[in-house]
């Protein structure tokens, strides 16, 4: 069970994030509506994972993400899963840039309503891993070609997966190969793009995201 | 100064001129003000002499041998600049901006009177100003039917060239009215205004100064001394009441001197202040902007609405659908499925069409993110030149403008160009910003064949940006856009 601050300025939508993360067993000890709230709620439960809206009062612009950045900055071990309305790569960058980029996440807002998924997302970022919504990886892997024309289609669809956090296990089982086999091309990816090998999964997100960024 | 009240007949001529209707105002003014204008008239005249005869006999002497023409056309286009310092000058008389004076003709008025109005046919007619206002007799507006109403700072006659470029700008000024009136203006100053501006400063200032000076001069020269060459002084008593004289003439004087700075000034705006098209002109471009700019904050306006509500609704819809599944017996899983995944694509939709209004990212962090965002985005695999990434922050209106134009050329390129690659890159200097987006397509866009280009090109025109098409058949296209920011 995680210990949940929850941000969100749409009351509509924090009562249905409230009772999403209830049903998997968490408790949102503080729902706030602006950013200011949060660090409040922050200093005030030290929860073990900080979900926030990208956009919020009073300017409507990104002060959940500034709030989120600030407490990223102030304690670099707090989990924080930020939720965006649509895609900014711009966003993901900055948090990754946070601590070592371990126990962030940058989802689309509209995955909430995959809630197993959203569920998965939670408690691989209160663990300390890293969750890069699968729509900014797909914008980087169409801009940044030079680099990735080397890849073979399927090794692009592995290095997707593991931007999006997902172990070499869970790779093999959504594309119906043997563990061995994602191994084996995790390993072309990382020789072809001339990065180092690593053994856990978020560096390796995290060198093939600072690769992509450039 | 209490100078009183003006007497009526001495005004009688002067209130025919253009901006009487403040004059008023204007004479319990500082009184030193219209001395200034006069003063630095002459500043202005002498050099612009100076400049006239030289520019003038070098270019006829060397006319023959085809180097003196540009010399002539230069000499042509002197009235630009003196247009420029003498209607800056000419807030010297002019009361300052803000005291409660119009603007100028068919400008923006909050209570409307000078907006359009409804005849009696039902259709639109713009307010012909020809009709009093009885209400405010004596207000501080121009005078209503004043061809000149002679706005307190006269704005820009000329017009903003459609291309970069000095060619286009010359090119343009020998085709305005105003740049001919601007150059007799130059001759006029040159050669008779800063002479008799001169004329006028010594005779009402010399004899007050010289009655002023005549106890110090008598302090000087030790026993006697003679006052502008006509009285012999040769004690203290009479050289202070001298000097007294000396005041009162000066305070008298004062006022024939502001009465002459004036009528000089109404000369300077009845020629450098733009006529009634000019006038048109500037104010159909004012409000084009000011349309542009409603309807920039209307799109954010809509953005913010369907951010806000649809948005936040449907996502909890989603939420719930997906919750609703967890739990659903199996005979309803699959309909709740459908239904689920008919919610995410609305969704979908709805955030592709709220991104298409305005982009977040724009407001967030600025034009070089947003370029690279649409760049992300483009059909046809785009490179975005890293210093875009540097770029400051500009004006609203200025982000705006280029990022729409961008994503419309980046639209053209995926639609009509059948380009495999594209490039995006720019710079920022000299107060301009400069955007190229460049295909390898095959090239043969047509700005004329309303491509969305002729809107892009509008679009930049409103910020005085222009836009140039390069786009020979068979190809490459080039689009270069410059924006002054």
């Amino acid at each position: 069970m995680l210990r949940v601050v929850l941000a969100e300025d749409s009351v509509l939508l924090r009562e249905g994030l409230v009772g999403l993360l209830a049903r998997f067993g968490h408790e949102v000890v503080a729902a706030v509506g602006d950013a200011a709230a949060l660090t409040e709620a922050v200093s005030a439960h030290v929860p073990d994972l900080v979900v926030t809206d990208v956009r919020m009062p009073p300017g409507f612009q990104d002060e959940g993400l500034r709030a989120a950045l600030a407490l990223r900055t102030a304690d670099p071990r707090l989990p924080v899963l930020v939720l965006s309305q649509y895609v900014q790569r711009a966003y993901a960058a900055e948090l990754l840039d946070t601590g070592d980029g371990t126990g962030v996440g940058y989802l689309l807002k509209d995955r909430v309503g995959q809630v197993e998924q959203f569920a998965e997302a939670v408690q691989r970022v209160a663990e300390g891993g890293t969750v890069v919504d699968p729509e900014v990886v797909r914008q980087l892997l169409r801009r940044r070609r030079d680099p990735l024309e080397a890849l073979t289609p399927r090794e692009r669809e592995v290095l997707g997966l593991v931007a999006e956090g997902k172990s070499n296990g869970a790779i093999a089982r959504q594309l119906v190969v043997t563990e061995a086999a994602v191994g084996k091309h995790m390993g072309n990816i990382l020789g072809k793009l001339d990065l180092p090998p690593a053994e856990d999964t978020h560096r390796r997100v995290l060198a093939v995201l600072a690769y992509l960024r450039g | 100064m209490g100078l009183g009240p003006p007497l009526a007949h001495p005004l009688l001529v002067w209130s025919l001129l253009p901006g009487a209707a403040y004059r008023g105002r204007m004479i319990r003014r500082n009184p030193v003000r219209p001395v200034g204008y006069l003063v630095s008239g002459v500043l202005v005249g002498v050099p612009l002499l100076v400049g006239l005869l030289v520019l003038g006999v070098v270019g006829a002497a060397l006319t023959p041998v085809l180097v003196g023409l540009p010399l002539l056309a230069l000499l042509a286009l002197t009235g630009v600049p003196v247009g420029v310092v003498e209607r800056w000058r000419l807030r010297l008389v002019d009361p300052a901006p803000g005291t409660g004076l119009s603007q100028g003709r068919g400008s923006f008025q909050p209570d409307g009177r000078r907006s359009l109005r409804l005849d009696g046919r039902g259709s639109l007619q713009p307010d012909r100003r020809g009709n009093q206002h009885p209400e405010h007799p004596h207000t501080e507006h121009p005078r209503p039917g004043n061809p000149y109403p002679g706005s307190p700072h006269p704005g820009n006659p000329h017009r903003t060239p459609d291309e970069p470029g000095l060619a286009a700008w010359a090119r343009l000024r020998f085709t305005e009215q105003a740049t001919w009136r601007e150059l007799a203006y130059a001759v006029l100053l040159a050669f008779v205004l800063w002479p008799v501006d001169l004329l006028v400063l010594a005779a009402a200032l010399g004899v007050p100064g010289a009655m002023l000076g005549a106890p110090v001069q008598l302090a000087v020269s030790g026993g006697d001394t003679r006052i502008a060459k006509l009285w012999l002084i040769d004690a203290y008593g009479p050289a202070f009441l001298c000097a007294a004289g000396g005041l009162v003439l000066l305070l008298v004087l004062l006022w024939p001197l502001a009465l002459y700075a004036r009528a000089r000034a109404a000369l300077a705006r009845l020629l450098l202040a733009p006529r009634e098209p000019e006038q048109r002109l500037a104010e159909v471009t004012k409000s084009r902007a000011r349309l542009v700019a409603a309807f920039e904050a209307e799109r954010r306006r809509i953005e913010r609405d369907l951010h806000d509500g649809a948005q936040q609704r449907l996502v909890a819809l989603s939420m719930t659908l997906g919750l609703a599944r967890l739990d659903a017996p199996p005979e309803l899983a699959e309909r709740l499925a459908a239904a689920h995944q008919e919610a995410d694509q609305v969704l979908g939709e709805l955030r592709e069409l709220i991104h298409g209004i305005h982009p977040q990212v724009l407001a967030d962090y600025g034009l070089g993110d947003a370029i690279a965002d649409a760049a992300d985005r483009s059909a046809v695999p785009v490179e975005v030149d890293r210093i875009l990434s540097e770029l400051p922050r500009f004006a609203e209106a200025v982000e705006s403008a280029v990022y729409f134009a961008v994503r419309e050329a980046l639209a053209n390129v995926g639609r009509h160009s059948g380009a495999g690659r594209a490039w995006i890159s720019g710079r920022y200097g000299e107060d301009r910003l400069r955007i190229e987006v460049r295909d390898d397509g095959s090239g043969g866009a047509d700005p004329g064949r309303g491509s969305g280009l002729t809107g892009l090109a509008d679009r930049l025109a409103v910020l005085d940006g222009t836009l140039t098409v390069d786009s020979p058949p068979g190809g490459p296209t080039v689009l270069r856009m410059e924006i002054p920011c």
